[in-house]
This record gives C-alpha cells, sequence and structure tokens, in this order.
C-alpha cells in the first residue's frame, strides 16, 4: 500500500486516481498507523513552501517519516512542493525544509517571452537513464510543470530529468530510496503513469 | 522543449455538456464524465469545466458531478461556475480538481474568494476569469453572470487586480467571437497580455490551428482554449470530439 501524505494542501485526489489506475491501492492519510504499514509513501505539495511546510511539521508525523525512510529503507517520492521540501529551504519563504538532500530552491528567473509560473507540459531530458524511476520513458516523454521555484541540488543529489525553460534545471532528483520530481506524474497521462508505475513496482 | 497548451472549454448546463454562440443557442453535445474520458485518452493539455447556469441561478457547484468528472481526468483540470466561498474552493480541490476559476464574484466586487484561495492552495490553483464583450462607442466591457450582468471597471485594471488578489492565471474569454469559429479578437488577447504578468489563457473565436497559433504569436497569451473546435466535426457541425496532440503541438 501506498500512502500519500495527507497535510491538507492540493488536489491528492488525483495523485490516488493514478495509482489505482496502474492496479495500486493507495491511501491519502495522516494516520500513523497506516504509515507504519505502508511500502511506498508520496509526499505531495502545491502552493507556497512556507505554508507547506508549516502544515507538514503540524501533522507531527515528520519524525515517523523520518524513520520509516531512513531506517526501514521505505522509497519516497516528493511532488512538486513535496520534492522541493526535501532540501534545505526555499527562496519563496524563510522555513527550514527538510534537510534530507543538500538541495537549495530558487526562484526561476523571468526571461524573454518566458512567463512566471512556468506552467504546462514540457520535454524532459534523461540525465541518469539507468534510474529505476525513468525507465520506460519514451524520447519524447513530457510532463506537466506548475511551479515559480526551481530544483538546484548540490553534487551528493542525482539529478534524473532535466528541462528547459529559459534556463536548463533538475525535474527530476534521487538520492538512495527517496526522489522528487518538480512536476505532476498524477497529470501527466501515460508518462506520469509510466513514472508512478516504476516507483510503485521498482526497487529503489 | 516547452509548448504552448491547448484547453478543451467544456460547458456544463445540469448534467450535460452544451456548446453555445455568443453565450446563446446552447446546443446538447454529450456526456461530460464520457467526453472527458476521450479528451484524457487523446491525451489533451489540460481542460476547462464551466457550469454556465451556476452565477446565473445564483447557486453552488455540483460537486458530485465535478467529482466523477475529475476522476477521468489524467491531465490537470479547472472548475469554473457559482464559485462564491472559500469552503466552495476547499470541496473542490478535494474533488479533484487543480484549478477554480473565479469570475462572477470578483466581477460583482469580491475579491476575498481569490485571496484566500490563492494563501491556503497557492496562485497556480486560482485562475481569474473574464467575459468580455465590445460595445460600439464604449470599446471593451466587462460582464458578469455568463454575460448577463455588465460592470463598469476597465477591462485592463480588472484582470491586475485579479492578479493582484492572487490569480497566478487569466483566462479571457470572448462574447462575441463565442462559437463563431471565426478567429480570436487579436486586439483584446494583446490588451489582457500586456496587462499582467501571469500566463493568460485566449478564449472565444478559435475554429483553426492558424487561430490558436495567432492568439500565441500575435495576441501574446501562454495558452489557448476552444470549444466548437474540440466538440463539431465539418460544415454540419457534426457532434464529434476530437484533439490532436501532434498536429497542435505545431502551433
Amino acid at each position: 500500500m501506498i500512502a500519500i501524505i495527507d497535510y491538507d494542501i492540493g488536489n491528492l485526489a488525483a495523485v490516488s486516481n493514478m495509482l489505482r489506475r496502474i492496479g495500486h491501492d493507495s491511501a491519502i492519510t495522516a494516520d500513523p498507523e497506516v504509515i507504519k504499514s505502508a511500502d511506498r509513501i508520496i509526499l505531495p505539495g502545491n502552493g507556497h513552501f512556507d505554508t507547506c511546510m508549516k502544515n507538514f511539521r503540524a501533522t507531527g508525523l515528520v519524525p515517523l517519516i523520518e524513520r520509516r525512510v531512513f531506517e526501514d529503507r521505505v522509497p519516497l517520492l516528493g511532488i512538486c512542493v513535496g520534492a522541493q521540501m526535501l532540501g534545505s529551504g526555499s527562496e519563496e519563504g524563510a522555513e527550514p525544509g527538510l534537510g534530507w538532500f543538500d538541495m537549495k530552491v530558487r526562484r526561476l528567473p523571468r526571461s524573454d517571452g518566458l512567463r512566471v509560473p512556468h506552467m504546462g507540459w514540457n520535454r524532459v531530458g534523461r540525465a541518469a537513464p539507468h534510474h529505476y524511476i525513468v525507465q520506460g520513458l519514451d524520447e519524447d516523454a513530457r510532463f506537466y510543470f506548475v511551479h515559480s521555484y526551481y530544483l538546484d541540488p548540490g553534487e551528493s543529489v542525482d539529478v534524473l530529468l532535466t528541462v528547459e525553460y529559459g534556463i536548463t534545471f533538475a525535474a527530476g532528483v534521487s538520492r538512495g530510496n527517496v526522489s522528487g520530481v518538480q512536476f505532476h506524474p498524477e497529470k501527466s497521462h501515460r508518462f506520469g503513469k509510466q513514472l508512478l508505475l516504476n516507483f510503485a513496482e521498482g526497487r529503489g | 522543449m516547452y509548448r504552448p497548451r491547448v484547453i478543451p472549454c467544456l460547458l456544463l448546463r445540469g448534467h450535460g455538456l452544451v456548446k453555445t454562440r455568443k453565450f446563446k443557442d446552447a446546443v446538447y453535445v454529450g456526456d461530460p464524465v464520457n467526453a472527458v474520458r476521450i479528451f484524457s485518452e487523446k491525451e489533451a493539455d489540460e481542460l476547462t469545466l464551466l457550469d454556465i447556469d451556476a452565477s446565473r441561478e445564483g447557486r453552488g457547484p455540483n460537486f458530485e458531478l465535478i467529482e466523477e468528472i475529475a476522476g477521468e481526468c489524467l491531465m490537470p483540470i479547472g472548475y469554473g461556475g457559482g464559485i462564491s466561498s472559500f469552503d466552495q474552493v476547499r470541496q473542490l480541490i478535494r474533488s479533484g480538481v487543480e484549478k477554480v476559476i473565479i469570475n462572477s464574484a470578483a466581477a460583482l466586487g469580491s475579491m476575498a474568494v481569490i485571496s484566500e484561495a490563492a494563501a491556503a492552495f497557492g496562485s497556480q490553483a486560482v485562475v481569474g476569469a473574464v467575459d468580455v464583450r465590445h460595445r460600439l462607442l464604449q470599446g471593451y466591457k466587462i460582464a458578469a453572470k455568463s454575460g448577463t450582468q455588465e460592470i463598469g471597471s476597465r477591462l485592463e485594471d480588472h484582470v491586475r487586480a485579479l492578479v493582484d488578489a492572487g490569480a497566478g492565471e487569466i483566462f479571457v474569454n470572448n462574447i462575441d467571437a463565442d462559437g463563431t469559429m471565426a478567429g480570436f479578437d487579436l486586439g483584446l488577447v494583446r490588451r489582457v497580455a500586456d496587462s499582467v504578468d501571469v500566463p493568460v489563457v485566449a478564449c472565444g473565436g478559435a475554429g483553426t490551428l492558424e487561430h490558436l497559433s495567432q492568439a500565441i504569436h500575435v495576441g501574446g497569451a501562454s495558452a489557448v482554449s476552444a470549444g466548437s473546435m474540440f466538440v463539431f466535426h465539418g460544415k454540419h457541425r457534426a457532434v464529434l470530439i476530437n484533439y490532436n496532440p501532434t498536429e497542435l503541438a505545431t502551433i
């Protein structure tokens, strides 16, 4: 069972809906007992970085999830702000991130004719084609993005996917059993389906 | 490579989908759940779902139906129609939509629902929408409640106010061009795009790929939306849902 962490942000039904389509049970939950028995964890995130961090910490679930991830080696996938939260903090706000990754989150620069937020479909490049999360993705795989801040990982973090919008930045990052994607796989047709299937069935 | 979004715009009347001309003469075009399933299979970029009677009838969204529709959507979906309170916004997001589209409530003076929604769910989840018609000697006029109630605000001022309140995107629909398939009013699109720095979605009048391309490259829109083009086929407007992502990627 995949636990989708519920801390009252954004559209979580879309994540469980997509998982159901690929044949995986999930629970939108903040219940410690459910999280204790999960074999995968998804950390979603939408909206302002500080709001997400504050709401997430307020659940009191952070120590339990850290135990599950770092001691029990349960694979975790962060989505959008959920991926940004894996780092040390964001230029969007003042709240510290989870600090699991050596990673900053920076504001997307405005460039000619490109508006911020970066909202819409974009093709991604595979920077680590052998990683289990990106297996089976077409050359022309595209994903739905909506964000104003981007992942800027340090050297200890693997970049799985890259994307270009004015600048080139990391669209997917990973270290050990923890991964994060800046886009929304739950809203990215068969490309997102494939990625979530990799996460649900692959070995992290 | 980044590509401009092409967004089918689906109009809800009761439990059915309709298509209008100039916001009138609604023609039934099918079952919404089935239509959304087809757009999902065709890998549409995103969907816009508008309940065209809710505000006019003074009622809220049909959450049950919206949840069923959103469940078929493997791409982002925005919902608009009758949204006037934060509780409704929360329930819509819970029902599975990414974006709430606020039109009449803001046009009639209350920006609170926009700012509350943006504070809780982020600006990317809030679309400010305007329905506009052109009046001889008066220029562009904004109309609330599905075009039935004109307001006095200047177009540029109003869309800026929507963004200032927290809208992360502006959806501009042209009442005069609606359902005509004769092309966008590019001057209108340009005026809105030049007034704000968030993405602008142009709607109203699309009939061809060339029209879509013009709205992006001449009008300055970030995305385009169309109804008739994706639900009708041929001269006699036979109902046939169509959407070809490869072709649309060329705009």
